[in-house]
This record gives structure tokens, sequence and C-alpha cells, in this order.
């Protein structure tokens, strides 16, 4: 079995007196698409800052990969008016990229005409994807995605994912992402964390669709549940099927926990 | 040359303009314009604490505003407030100073040359000083550019790619430190938050990257500097003052400029 890229036993993570996340453990295999949902407060950005190694741990250990190479878009990133910066310096923070290869890489974001535009200047939509160059620059072994569609119109979101994609079939990236989007969760995810402060449930899509756990968190009534799991099953009939062989080994640990879970 | 106390005072204040330009970028970046005055008020108390045990007044005043500046990195650090504890410090720091200096009789007849400078009486040993102090805060800032600028930027960001923002805030407070020590015969240190703050100031609406926006403080501090000594010596003025009136002078012509640009 391959190395996990980066694996967390047992976190507990405190903000200020509020005990954040407790007791979480999760891993990231290569090239795997791993989406973590939850309600707002449930502690997702702060997992993702803490496997970032921004925030300490106060128990529990986080391991990676030696050398992982990590692409990270924030959920959000304010910048001061009295910094000048434009999109082609912010791509060069803090490692300096070519002029050749930023533009490149905004042309493939998708807004190649930002390049000397101010960062502080632009739509919520161009500065996400201005993030998400920024993150994929650093040729990643790992994305760390926080809500990275928030500002994008809808053909933005579907191209954005599509672009995920893409780039997880050229570098074999993993990603690991926080979103709100549950019919983008549910067709493009290999797997599904549901987290509220812990981990509530976690597995494929269609295993956490029906887990009662996940149902109860979203205030689901069997009706929302079974509307899902008829999405995701409308999903299997397209590409779903070999897509959950190639990386259904992983994970026997996932429909376990979710029968096992707090009580 | 060096003999003409004209061209030291000017050599002297050009010192202090390169240092303060990049550095005060950072400080009006970073919205600690405070931090300054509390560095420089308390190396008023290092005044004292030199003068009582006959130590070189350069020595006491460096030592203080280490100390100074070590405590607010490590407050700071510590999730305080920036600008509330800069403020409280600022202020008892001045006060405790100038309690101490009554103490001590040598120094409360020139304290008006710690509190205003006295660029017209700097030395050859002064000259030294400070040119030796703006070298190494150069040298610091452009070994550490792009990681302090990523630190500014985002200490998110910055942490993610694998830089620690508490060091590359230590080291700017560190290069902040130097400076006022170095700063405080030239303008004394009821002025040199104005040096630190005004030519970046002015710099802003005209340029349109970080480091343009270092020079071009730089540029204008040097301008003031010259500016300010020409008018001291033709209006009989005290030249501290005078080097920071020019410098406010130069930031409205600059921000008229920088206004009529956008219209
Ligand atoms: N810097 C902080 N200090 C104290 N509490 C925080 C801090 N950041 C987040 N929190 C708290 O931690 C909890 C989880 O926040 P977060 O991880 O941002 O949630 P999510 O991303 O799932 O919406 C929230 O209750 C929030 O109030
Ligand atoms: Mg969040």
């Amino acid at each position: 079995m391959t190395q996990p890229l980066i694996e967390a036993r047992g976190l507990c993570v405190r903000l200020g007196a509020q005990e954040v996340l407790h007791d979480v453990s999760l891993k990231v295999d290569p090239g795997e698409i791993v989406t973590i949902l939850g309600p707002n407060g449930s502690g997702k950005s702060t997992l993702l800052r803490a496997l970032l190694g921004i925030l300490r741990p106060e128990h529990g250990g986080i391991t990676r990969k030696p050398g992982l190479a990590v692409g990270y878009v924030p959920q959000k990133l304010h910048i001061d008016r009295t910094l000048p910066l434009t999109a082609r310096r912010f791509l060069s923070l803090p490692h300096r990229h070519g002029k050749a290869e930023t533009e490149a890489m905004l042309a493939r974001v998708g807004v190649p005409e930002v390049a000397d535009r101010p960062m502080t200047g632009l739509s919520g939509g161009q500065f996400q994807r201005v993030l998400l160059a920024r993150a994929l620059l650093t040729r990643p072994e790992l994305l760390m995605l926080d809500e990275p569609t928030q500002g994008l119109d809808q053909p933005g979101e579907a191209a954005f994912y599509r672009l995920i994609d893409e780039v997880r079939r050229d570098t074999g990236a993993a990603v690991l992402m926080v979103s709100h989007d549950l019919h983008v969760v549910m067709s493009a995810s290999d797997r599904v964390i549901c987290l509220n402060g812990h981990v509530c449930c976690e597995g494929t899509p269609r295993v956490v669709s029906n887990a009662p756990e996940y149902r109860a968190l979203f205030g689901l009534g069997t009706q929302g549940a079974l509307a899902l799991y008829q999405h995701v099953h409308d999903h299997d009939h397209t590409h779903g099927h070999d897509h959950e062989h190639s990386h259904g080994h992983d994970h026997g640990h996932g429909p376990s926990h979710a029968e096992h879970d707090h009580a | 040359m060096l003999d003409d106390f004209l061209i030291r005072a000017a050599l002297a204040g050009l010192g202090l303009a390169l240092a303060t330009g990049p550095l005060g970028s950072f400080v009006v970046w970073r919205r600690m314009a405070y931090f300054g005055d509390a560095t420089a008020h308390a190396s008023i108390l290092g005044v004292a604490l030199a003068l009582a045990s006959d130590l070189p007044v350069g020595l006491g005043t460096l030592a203080v505003a280490l100390a100074m500046a070590v405590t607010v990195a490590g407050l700071a650090a510590r999730g305080w407030a920036l600008d509330t504890t800069l403020g409280v410090l600022a202020h008892s720091a001045l006060a405790f100073g100038l309690v101490a200096v009554s103490f001590v009789p040598e120094a409360r007849t020139d304290l008006s040359a710690y509190l205003f400078g006295d660029i017209l009486a700097v030395s050859r040993a002064d000259l030294g000083f400070i040119w030796g102090g703006a070298a190494l805060v150069l040298a610091l800032l452009y070994w550490r550019w792009n990681a302090m600028l990523t630190a500014t930027l985002s200490e998110d960001l910055a942490a993610a790619s694998g830089l620690n923002p508490d060091r590359e805030r230590l080291v700017l407070v560190l290069a902040l430190a130097v400076t006022v020590a170095v700063a405080l015969k030239v303008v004394g240190a009821l002025l040199i938050a104005a040096m630190l703050v005004i030519p970046a100031a002015a710099a802003r609406g005209l340029v349109r990257s970080p480091e343009a926006m270092a020079a071009l403080a730089a540029l204008i501090g040097a301008a003031a500097v010259v500016g300010g000594l020409r008018l001291s010596l033709s209006l009989d003025t005290p030249a501290g003052p005078s080097i920071v009136t020019v410098a406010a002078c130069i930031f409205v012509l600059a921000a008229s400029l920088g206004q009529m640009r956008k219209q």
C-alpha cells in the first residue's frame, strides 16, 4: 500500500477557550479527492490550518510525507490597500516564478488579463482564480482548498472543478477541499468526511449520504437523503463504477467509522 | 570634506532615509505606526540608563530599543492586538523615560537633543554608527525580503509555505529597533515615527509594486533630509522638525498627484 501524503492522528485543537477540533484522524492518499463537509463553525478551516502547520494542535500528531509540496487556497485573504501588489507579483510570493510560467498559469485558470492588475482591484471570482494559480505554481502533490469556489459564477464553478480534475489527471496531485456544494461533492469526490468538531462520518459519497450522522448534520429527512442518493446514483451511471473500484480498497475503514461513531 | 558639519548632517540623514524607506513601508503595510513611537520613547529610558551607568548613549538606546522590540514581537506572537499594545507601550515608555531622566542631572540638560535630535552635532563616530546600522538593516531586509513580504501579506500563507511568521516579525522589529537607535541623534525620539511613516505613505499612491514603494520611500526620505537641512539653515529652524516638515509637504504633493492620476 502506498504511503499517505498526510496523516493526522487524534488531533485536538484549541482556539481561545474553545476546543474546536476533538480527536480528529484522517489521511489523504496520493491522487485522491477528499472533501470535508460540515456546518459553519464546525472546524473545517481549522482542520486545514492544523494540517498545514499554521496552528499547533494541543494533542495528536501529523505525519507528512517527507518533502511534501502543498498548494493552499485559504478561505479568506485580506490584502491591505496600503500594499501595492499586482497579481503577477503575488504569484511570486514567497517563491519566484518566471514571467512565462506565471502568465501560462494565469491563462490556465482563466484570467490571463489580470497579470498587471492590483490584487485589491480584482473581483471575487478573479481573486479566487489567482489564489488557485498561486497554489498550482508550487507543483503541489497535495492541494488544500478552503471553499475555493466562493465568488465564482456557475460556469466558473464548473470550470473550476474541471480544472481541479485535470490537474489531478495530469500531475497526480491529491486534493483535500472544503466545499458546501453538495452536488459537486457527491459527484467529484472519492471520499467525504463530515466534520462537526469531530469526524461524524466518512466514506465514499454514497456511504456518507446514507449515514444517519450526515443526515442529522444537514437536517435532511429521508426525503433529502433519498434525493442525494438519487443524485449519486445518476452519477454512477456515467463514470462512477470503475471510479469506485479503483479507489475503494483504500477506504475499508470508511463505513465502519460511520457505524461506530460517537453516539 | 567630513569636516564640514553640514556635510556630516546630510550624510547622517541620507543614511537614515535609506533604512527608513523600506522599513517604513513594512510599518505602513502592517499598520504598526506606533512601533516607531514605542521604541523611540523607550530609547529615552536607554539614554537615562546609559548616562547613569557611564555607558555610551548609543549602546544604552540600542539595548532598550532591542528589548522593546523583543517584547512587542513576543506579545504579538501570543495574539495581542498590535496597535493597542503599541499604544500602551509607547506612551508608558515615554513617561518612564522622562521620569528616569529626571534622576540623571547630565541628561536633563540636553534632553531636548534626544527628543528632537541634533543632526547638526553629528560626529564622525556617529556617522559610522548610523551608516553601519543602515547597512545592517538593508542587508537584513534584502536577505529576508520575500519571506517578510509573504508574512506581511498573510501569516497563514507564509506558514503554509514553510516560513515562520513569528521569526519574520522578529527580524522586522529588530531592524526597526536598530533604526530607531541610529535615528535618535538625527531626528530625535519624537520624530522617528514620522520618518518611518511619512515617506512610505507618500510613496504609496505613486507605485505599483512593494519594491518600488520601498525605493521611492527612501528617495522621498532623502529629499526631505536635504530640503529640511536647507530650510533649517536659511530660516534658522530646528533641523529635525524641519526635515519632517518637508517630508509632510512631499506627502501632500504626492497625495494630490496620486488623486489626479486616478481621475
Ligand atoms: N482565531 C480564532 N480564535 C478563536 N476562535 C476561533 C478562531 N478561528 C476560528 N475560531 C472558532 O473555531 C470554530 C471553527 O472555526 P472554523 O474552523 O473557521 O469553522 P468552519 O471553517 O468550519 O466554518 C468557530 O467556532 C470559530 O468561532
Ligand atoms: Mg471555514
